[in-house]
């Protein structure tokens, strides 16, 4: 049997499912809110609370969603230093295409202490129209007020489909906010679609360790969210003709409780790895057998003017550090050039290095996997040539 | 101070490969292991314990033979285990995973510190942490490596570094709070003898779905609203060149053709 049930220790007393109640079926007691006999389960107390308290409960203890009542794709803003963060520019790609399918628009969710002027740019990058919810106490990205203004944006406007960045702060905000809506989250996503029966999001992802893909789909709850992983889309181009709205989110004081304080950043020193940015990237796996070889990778990444990249393997070895990781659970990359050197290929590798423009694999095993993806292939030794291509490429011969 | 540990059962997933003639994956002979990072996890709350005194719990949920990883816990130092495992839970996504783990978290007492590792090697989601923080409406901290004061005397409070895009976040929390942990954090231990004695005959507590106080339709595969549409092993093939002869040869050949093609 449907119900509309309090979760009494998210519920704050403020009264706001008493407002919204067209059939004054909500009196406080205790301070907590009680539903009368006159309650027909309407759910506008539930889109009314700011805190999630009060749930909607179908029979078969689903929530009842209409799917169509859901519209639009939204793309979380994520900023970092005043600008976009680099993924957002990719979500609003992913999503823009997402959107044209469905014929729906897309809109950016932009939040901050005062990011408005990044609306225009968030416009020229595909955005129909831009939430924006501007506030001191939403300048860093602190996931309780965060997840409050987002899960009020989503009662009030009902989007079909939440995109973020798989980034620290998406995989952080993302699943506190699915659990505050009861709904479906994936995670890490390297694919997007929409299935053209069922019109539910198709999310395609790594899994079991990168071992294997899988398609992920929300079929029965709204709106569907996901996380994606950075580098997979492609960005559109800035285009100024491009013509969209900024609509204001109200913050209210009861979306702002947070009990946490950002209190400030420290740079990584050291060694600085932008495997992102980088146009060559050479990569060295456990098939140069020691940490000596891996030197190898690095001397050739320096004359090359290119970034050190490693599989998974070699970073367990101890050769490298994390930071150098390319695959699943590492960085995602798209050089024009990538030099794969003794690495053998596992599915958790290539979904991190199979968007690049050229690929080199230096392999003694011809039927390893990595050859399945170069676009040129070197059988033999990987520290033997390695030490070959070094050599002729100091001696400018 | 009170800490529970969630910890997972994972397969050991640098084990597993690929049968290319069936495209799934062999799990025969691939052993179970402790989440890593949920063992960075526990070490952390072994540390606390010494520094401030207190009981750590480590939680699972499970089949029945996740108890041997829960004993592995108590071999490392844990005071105590528990186990959520009941058919009810079978089949449960991240959102029915953490509400199921809440419930046994509220069920265990009052806590002060939750800890988790970032993500499980096996589904890499990281989003049970974050969820189980909702659940319990305590506030979460994500890809914690270092714990840089801990206050138990009220405002009880926990400042940390979270390992963010580009550097470290110093971020503070009121506690309770729950804490999703990387490797840099620390370096866990190895069980100790006198531990590992210990927990050949400690109990495990196991409760089952009547033991919690939970609505049945949030449990397992039914409390999921995501599901597997299909799995694949993606098809590659560039058909690429493959250069002959020897090092020398190979190399000369790769050479010529970057710079001919102006890619170095």
């Amino acid at each position: 049997m449907s119900q509309i049930k309090l979760v009494s220790d998210r519920c704050a007393g403020c009264g706001e499912c008493i407002a919204a109640c067209p059939y004054n079926a909500v009196a406080l007691e205790n301070g907590l809110p009680v539903f009368s006999g006159a309650c027909n389960l309407c759910g506008a107390c539930v889109e009314a609370c700011p805190s999630g308290a009060i749930e909607r409960l179908a029979a078969a203890g689903k929530p009842a969603v209409d799917k169509a009542s859901y519209r639009d794709i939204w793309v979380f803003a994520e900023t970092r230093d005043g600008q976009p963060a680099k993924v957002v520019l990719q979500l609003l790609a992913a999503g823009r295409s997402l959107a044209d399918q469905v014929g729906q628009q897309l809109c950016a969710v932009l939040i901050g202490d005062n990011p408005g002027g990044l609306a225009e740019l968030l416009i020229a990058h595909g955005a129909d129209r831009v939430l924006l919810a501007e506030h001191p106490a939403l300048a860093a990205c602190r996931d309780e007020p965060y997840t409050a203004v987002l899960a009020r944006a989503v009662n009030q406007y009902r989007p079909s489909i939440i995109l973020f960045g798989a980034t620290a702060a998406g995989r952080s905000l993302a699943p506190r906010l699915a659990a505050r809506l009861r709904t479906g989250l994936t995670a890490d996503c390297t694919g997007l679609e929409i299935d053209p029966v069922s019109g539910d999001l198709l999310q395609t992802r790594p899994a079991f360790g990168g071992n294997i893909m899988a398609a992920i789909v929300t079929p029965n709850h709204r709106p569907q969210l996901a996380t994606v992983r950075p580098g997979v889309f492609k960005p559109l181009q800035y285009d100024r003709s491009r013509q969209g709205e900024v609509t204001r989110l109200a913050v209210s004081n009861g979306l702002l409780a947070a009990r946490t304080e950002v209190l400030g950043f420290t740079a990584a020193g050291g060694e600085s790895v932008s495997l992102e940015d980088a146009t060559v990237i050479v990569a060295g796996g456990r098939g140069l057998g020691s940490a000596e070889n891996f030197e190898l990778v690095k001397e050739l990444a320096s004359l090359l003017g290119g970034a050190v990249g490693a599989s998974r393997a070699a970073v367990d070895e101890g050769w490298i550090s994390y930071a150098h990781q390319v695959g699943q659970t590492g960085k995602t990359v798209s050089p024009r050039l990538f030099i794969a050197c003794g690495i053998s290929g596992a599915i958790q590798h290539l979904v991190g290095m199979q968007g690049s423009e050229v690929i080199v694999a230096i392999n003694k095993n011809p039927d390893a996997p990595i050859f399945k993806v170069a676009t040129y292939g070197l059988v033999g030794d990987a520290a033997t040539i390695l030490k070959e291509l070094i050599a002729q490429l100091r001696s400018g011969s | 101070m009170q800490i529970v540990v969630c910890i997972k059962q994972v397969p050991d997933t640098a084990e597993v490969k690929i049968d290319r003639k069936t495209n799934t994956l062999i799990r025969e002979g691939v052993p179970s292991i402790i989440n890593p990072f949920d063992l960075h996890a526990v070490e952390e709350a072994l540390l606390l314990r010494e520094r401030c005194g207190g009981a750590v719990t480590a939680l699972s949920m499970g089949p029945p033979q996740v108890e041997a990883a829960l004993r592995e816990a108590l071999s490392l130092g844990v005071d105590q285990a528990v186990l959520l495992s009941d058919r009810a839970f079978a089949g449960a996504d991240t959102l029915a995973t953490s509400y199921t783990l809440a419930a046994g978290i509220r069920k265990i007492g009052a806590f002060d510190l939750i800890l988790c590792g970032k993500q499980a090697i096996d589904g890499d989601t990281a989003q049970v942490g974050p969820e189980i923080a909702e659940w319990l409406d305590v506030p979460h901290l994500t890809y914690v490596s270092g714990i840089d004061e801990m206050i138990l005397a009220e405002p009880a409070r926990i400042t940390v570094s979270r390992l963010v895009e580009g550097g470290y976040e110093q971020v503070r929390s009121s506690l309770p709070s729950l804490l999703t942990v990387v490797r840099e954090l620390n370096e866990p231990r190895l069980p100790s003898f006198r531990a590992s004695l210990r927990a050949r005959t400690q109990a495990i507590t196991v409760w089952g779905a009547a033991d919690l106080d939970v609505d049945p339709e949030r449990l397992g595969i039914d409390g999921s609203p995501t599901g597997v549409s299909r799995v694949f092993v993606p098809e590659y093939d560039r058909q690429g060149q493959i250069f002959a002869g020897g090092p020398e040869d190979q190399a000369r050949a790769l050479v010529d053709l970057l710079r001919s093609t102006r890619l170095i």
